[in-house]
């Protein structure tokens, strides 16, 4: 068997291991476990390392191009390290129609980026995203993992200052 | 006549006042009931329940679900699997979020009656990405269920055991499309099959037999299993059964999901009376009535539809009854329930712009008339908007979305096609309009859709 190369780059928390081989028993092949392995990485790091392709390749006993392909397709995957806080904006249809564009554009005036980009302290990424899926009470937001409804501009300074403050209390 | 009441079936306990997700509230509504019965039935008498139920898949196509069921080869001697497909990404549509938060042991049971009606010992929740919270309040709820021994090994003290696990998407709309979303279960892109003549319920996945439901369609079971297939084909209209939730958004006073029998509320009655009608001071100019796929119709057109002694039966938009085969005969469809308004604010280049930018980065790229053309589309509409317009380009549009539909492995090449196809066509003047103008001139009030 091909050795675990990168083991120790990797540098993931004991829970996150636990986490990805509990999740490879869950399927009778290894393979279908690679979206919740790269999910469990990138919780644990913020973003899936280069070396992420080599390690999960080897561990779930596939090329390393299986991986790769995966990585590279799903939107949600990221490569590159982003922001302490991800802010994603739905740009869709229903959010657009109540003023999604108006909201990151608020968000990047607030954090002083762009959509895609990071701010200059590290602090927040703005991402445009496709539709998440609450319509109903658009223009919606994601910071993380929590939604926020019905987010005009005023609301989304509120957030902003929210996550300013929070920023602050921790240095 | 005013709107007749919601019918809340499976949305029933969804915003009741002190409902709580765990198990023992749902026991204390009579939870796992239905599955308690549904072991004593025979596998066999069940799908015949939901087959005389008339229940069609809520994901859009409108398949039978008991067809659907009967279909999965049992003498292959191979595993047979049951996909819950919560991957709900289609834009407009958001129940999903509700029936998992809210009431997750709902779906859990019917997954669980589904499972035992087609010999399912492995089921899969194959839920969105984006619905992080989602996937741990299901995690948790199969969890108890599991504690409870509704789900596991000996269910209910009998022989009968089956597995449920979580499994996460990661944002790829093309999850949706049940091939597609078997080969990311696999731990691959999510390239849909080639089907026929291979459908899942033969091989799917791992190559076994597989269902694929949706999560609506799913959590109807063990309401079918509770009142019986004859009582539940009295729901709704004929060949339209039973409730779907509406998931109406966009320019609407009221939006939000209500739960109604199929075509027995039209969509005049549901914008009008049940969302309130138009913002202040506007008037509805257009709407998408089955997730944003859907053709979209445009306010003061009229259909002549056929009555069944051969007479014609003229329907104005607000007149098409909320249902599958009406909404099919108006040249649209029921699809995923998602109804999207856009009032007389709304430039409909610069709508079309936007839903070209999503299929655009949505097209997972393996045929090239959808992986080429959904970009051309997003490239003309965006330069129609930006002021580069030409007077060819309404045609080009028009062209381009012709040589996708039908001309693809899956639905999305429809799916991409049908909006462009229908903006063209019913708002073609807006899209004449705009070489003279070379920029739109968008109402007053209305905010950037691209």
């Amino acid at each position: 068997m091909r050795r675990l190369r990168g083991n120790f780059l990797m540098n993931l928390k004991p829970e996150t291991l636990q986490q990805i081989d509990e999740a490879i028993t869950r399927y009778p092949v290894k393979r279908s476990a690679i979206l919740m392995v790269l999910h469990a990485i990138q919780e644990d790091r913020g973003y899936l390392p280069p070396e992420t392709v080599e390690w999960v390749a080897a561990k779930l006993e596939l090329p390393p191009i299986n991986v790769y392909e995966v990585v590279t397709f799903y939107p949600m995957f990221r490569r590159k390290p982003i922001g302490r806080r991800h802010i994603k904006v739905c740009r869709t249809l229903s959010c657009a129609l109540l003023g999604g564009y108006k909201t990151c554009e608020t968000f990047e005036r607030e954090f002083n980026t762009r959509r895609g980009e990071t701010s200059a302290d590290g602090e927040v990424t703005i991402e445009f995203v496709e539709c998440l899926a609450s319509c109903g009470t658009a223009p919606v937001v994601m910071v993380d993992d929590t939604l926020h409804e019905n987010v005009d501009s005023a609301k989304a300074r509120q957030i902003a200052e929210l996550i300013r403050q929070e920023a602050a209390g921790r240095t | 006549m005013p709107a007749p009441a919601q019918r809340r079936i499976i949305f029933r306990h969804v915003d009741e006042p002190g409902y709580t997700n765990d198990l023992a509230c749902y026991l204390r509504h009579g939870g796992y009931a239905m599955l308690r019965k549904a072991l004593a039935l025979a596998p066999a008498a069940i799908i015949d329940e939901v087959k005389r139920s008339g229940l069609r898949g809520r994901g859009g196509a409108g398949f039978g679900c008991g067809l659907k069921w009967t279909l999965v080869d049992r003498r292959s001697g191979k595993p047979i699997y049951l996909i819950v497909n919560a991957d709900e990404s289609e834009p407009g549509t958001f129940k999903d979020r509700h029936l998992i938060h809210q009431d997750p042991h709902q779906l859990i049971e019917s997954i669980m009656i589904t499972c035992w009606a087609n010999g399912v010992q492995q089921a899969y929740i194959y839920i969105r990405g984006e619905f992080p919270e989602g996937a741990r309040i299901l995690e948790r709820a199969i969890g108890e269920a599991r504690a409870a021994g509704f789900v596991g090994p000996n269910i209910g003290g009998s022989n009968y055991g089956c597995e449920i696990y979580v499994h996460r998407g990661a944002g790829a709309y093309i999850c949706g499309e049940e091939t597609g979303l078997i080969e990311s279960l696999e731990g691959k892109r999510p390239y849909p099959r080639i089907k026929p003549p291979f459908f899942p319920a033969v091989l799917g996945l791992y190559q076994c037999p597989t269902i694929v439901n949706n999560v609506e369609t799913l959590c109807h079971v063990k309401h079918i299993v509770e009142i019986g297939g004859g009582e539940f084909a009295k729901i709704g209209t004929p060949n339209n059964t039973g409730t779907r939730i509406y998931c109406v958004s966009g320019h609407v006073r009221r939006p939000g999901c209500y739960e109604f029998e199929v075509g027995r509320i039209t969509l005049g009655e549901l914008l009008h009376e049940v969302c309130g009608g138009p913002l202040p001071g506007r008037r509805f100019k257009a709407v998408i009535p089955g997730g944003s796929s859907a053709k979209v119709l445009r306010f003061g057109d009229t259909f002549t539809l056929k009555n069944r002694d051969g007479s014609p039966r003229p329907l104005a938009v607000e007149d098409i009854p909320m249902d599958f085969d009406t909404m099919a005969a108006c040249g649209t469809m029921g699809g995923s329930g998602g109804v999207i308004v856009m009032d007389d604010s709304v430039n409909m280049v610069e709508a079309l712009a936007n839903l070209n930018a999503f299929y655009a980065h949505e097209s997972c790229g393996q045929c090239t008339p959808c992986r080429e053309g959904s970009l051309w589309m997003k490239k003309i509409t965006h330069r129609l908007v930006h002021g580069q317009a030409r007077a060819e380009d309404g045609a080009l549009l028009k062209s381009v979305a012709d040589q996708i539909a039908g001309r693809t492995v899956c639905a999305f090449g429809e799916a991409c096609a049908w909006p462009t196809q229908s903006f063209v066509a019913k708002f073609g003047e807006e899209f004449q309009a705009y070489p003279e103008t070379k920029r739109s001139p968008r109402p007053e009030g209305a905010g950037a859709l691209v």
